[in-house]
């Protein structure tokens, strides 16, 4: 009888395994100066933390705060040998909503993935601007969780957080430690700075909503 | 013990530099090279390295105290991209024909205009006929290892040439990629002290560099540079044969990827050719015969080896990140088909120009251009211009 409940284990553990896939590619929209580039660099170093294949990379145009901004990640259990930008991302994350009227921020996106977009508005008005998008939409007020724990707007860190749960690429609690760990170096000298991104990666975790 | 972790091409390069502790980094700064020497300078405040980095008014000035550190007798670097190459023109020529063994670091980057930051070969591929030695990366390991190799390379009795270790602008030198570092001391053993055997600051044997030469002496100079060259192939594959001992990493003057038994093969220089191996990859599950032959030494042109390993494919891309405006395609289209016909080599081939200010290339795109490899061998293909790879056509 034991020896069953460790297959019926072991076959959901293998079933969970399966749906991980073996490349995610994300799309970063920003505006030049909210630290989208960061995010998707950050995003490529956690995912490196936890044993994974990474790029991290930016596309870069006549940058200059407020201009539109991409950058991609390639996160894969195997060697990643392309050098291209990505076109048809498993998901997308959208650091300003201001970009949805200028920027086509679903082109390519695959409806098995998703989108994840920073912003104050209701569902009712952010999904409209999607066209027609099938896939899953994610929304995360990233100004209400910086102001509750930063005290200043820095909305690539509770962002950076929401594309970790919403993709899937490692567990949260894993990710959690390793931006603790990181953090904990580059802010040596200023703790207060830690604990307040710590609070903010916590806080976005619990506040990114599925709305489609 | 090797050390897995991640950075950029930048930073790899920065790395390389640290591990080798060069005596003078003379630079001025130029997206997209800039990271390197402010990594240096970083370096050097954090006490990391003992480099004497000298900040300077342009990169005239950055080669020719480049060129002056190194004539004195020490390891001398600089790093630079796009029009910083080009404004260290003249200088290039001269640090060559001194036989000075520097090493630069170039991150490729398109020479205006218009006006554009992203990568492209036209500033290294318009200094190919400097007399510097070109090797070129398709990823952060390859620009951190050909830097390591860079030195023995130069300052080898057979060579004493500079060398010019390049990768693609922002395409390999700012995305962060997974990458294996190699432990201080085996690379500082393999990378050696440098002793020159002539050099400005020996008391006991006055000398002059770069002073002016009649014609009856002019000729015969030239004809040494050039040996040097020739010697540097050789010279190449050893260094890369004690490198691969010490770090288990295989180079060569090119790379060969399902290139043995492919019928249809692309030639290329960079980061595309990672892109280009996915889309092998893909080809080959259907059954299609596909090659790459990326090429690794660009100076000194390894044209007899290169005629070798592609005498039997049936046709042949030769990929150009560069123009020449010369009407006859860029400069590894024209260099290869001549030594494809020196080697009677008879393939059907096609220089195709791509990536020209950091035009995207995809998996797809090579895909397309197998297709007209293919297409090009059965005869249902001529190209009566050479084509440009993803030009819009609206």
């Amino acid at each position: 009888m034991r020896l069953i409940w460790a297959y019926v284990l072991l076959f959901c553990l293998a079933g969970k395994e399966r749906k991980m896939r073996n490349l995610t590619e994300i799309r970063w929209h920003g505006r030049g100066g909210q630290g989208a580039k960061t995010a998707a660099l950050l995003l490529a170093d956690v995912a490196f933390q936890a044993g994974m294949h990474v790029q991290g990379f930016p596309e870069y145009g006549p940058e200059r705060m407020g201009a539109p901004i991409t950058a991609y990640d390639r996160i894969s259990a195997k060697p990643i040998r392309v050098h291209s930008n990505i076109y048809e991302p498993d998901f997308v994350a959208v650091v300003d909503d201001t970009l949805l009227h200028s920027v086509d921020v679903t082109a390519g996106l695959k409806e098995d993935g998703g989108i994840l977009i920073n912003t104050e508005k209701s569902a009712e008005e952010i999904v409209p601007m999607l066209k027609g998008y099938k896939g899953k939409i994610y929304l995360l007020d990233a100004h209400k969780v910086c102001m509750a724990t930063l005290g200043k707007y820095f909305p690539n860190t509770p962002m950076l957080a929401a594309m970790v749960k919403i993709s899937g690429v490692m567990d949260t609690e894993a990710f959690l430690k390793d931006m603790e760990g990181s953090l904990q170096h580059k802010f040596a000298r200023k703790p207060e700075v830690l604990e307040g991104n710590m609070k903010a990666l916590r806080l976005a975790l619990e506040e990114v909503k599925e709305c489609q | 013990m090797a050390i897995r972790t991640r950075m950029s091409g930048n930073e790899a390069v920065a790395h390389a530099i640290k591990q080798i502790n060069p005596d003078v980094m003379p630079a001025f700064p130029i997206t997209p090279s800039t990271e390197i020497p402010q990594f240096v300078a970083s370096m050097i405040a954090n006490g990391e390295v003992d480099t004497e980095f000298i900040p300077v008014e342009s990169e005239h000035s950055a080669m020719s105290a480049t060129m002056g550190a190194s004539a004195a007798g020490v390891r001398a670097i600089t790093a630079t991209s796009s029009c910083g190459l080009a404004l260290m023109w003249e200088v290039l020529y001269v640090a060559a024909s001194s036989r000075l063994p520097i090493v630069m670091a170039l991150v490729n980057r398109g020479l205006t205009g218009p006006l554009n930051i992203n990568a492209e070969h036209s500033d290294s591929m318009g200094a190919r006929d400097s007399g510097w030695i070109q090797i070129y990366a398709e990823n952060n390991q390859e620009a951190y290892d050909n830097f390591l190799q860079a030195h023995r390379i130069a300052e080898h009795k057979d060579v004493q040439l500079p060398v010019m270790i390049c990768q693609d602008g922002f395409i390999t030198s700012h995305a962060v990629e997974n990458i294996t570092l190699w432990e201080d001391e085996p690379i500082k053993r393999f990378v050696g002290e440098y002793h020159p055997e002539h050099y400005l600051l020996n008391e006991n044997e006055p000398m002059a560099v770069g002073p002016y030469a009649v014609s009856s002496y002019c000729m015969e100079a030239k004809k040494a540079q050039a040996q040097a060259m020739m010697n540097a192939k050789q010279v190449i594959l050893d260094v890369a044969k004690e490198f691969e001992e010490v770090t288990g990493q295989h180079y060569g003057l090119f790379e060969g990827y399902q290139l043995e038994d492919a019928e249809y093969a692309v030639v290329a220089i960079g980061s595309v050719c990672g892109t280009i191996k996915d889309s092998i990859d893909a080809l080959r599950e259907k059954g299609v015969k596909v090659g790459l032959l990326k090429v690794r030494v660009f100076r000194p042109f390894p044209g007899k080896e290169m005629a070798e390993a592609l005498k039997h494919c049936k046709a042949i891309g030769i990929m150009d990140r560069a123009e020449s405006y010369s009407g006859n395609g860029g400069p590894l289209g024209a260099e290869l088909t001549a030594a494809l016909y020196q080697a009677k080599v008879t393939a059907e081939t096609v220089n195709i120009m791509y990536g020209l200010s950091g035009r995207d290339v995809r998996v797809e795109d090579m895909e397309e251009v197998f297709g007209w490899l293919e297409k090009m061998a059965a005869g249902e293909l001529h190209f009566d211009e050479y084509p440009y790879l993803g030009l819009r056509t609206r």
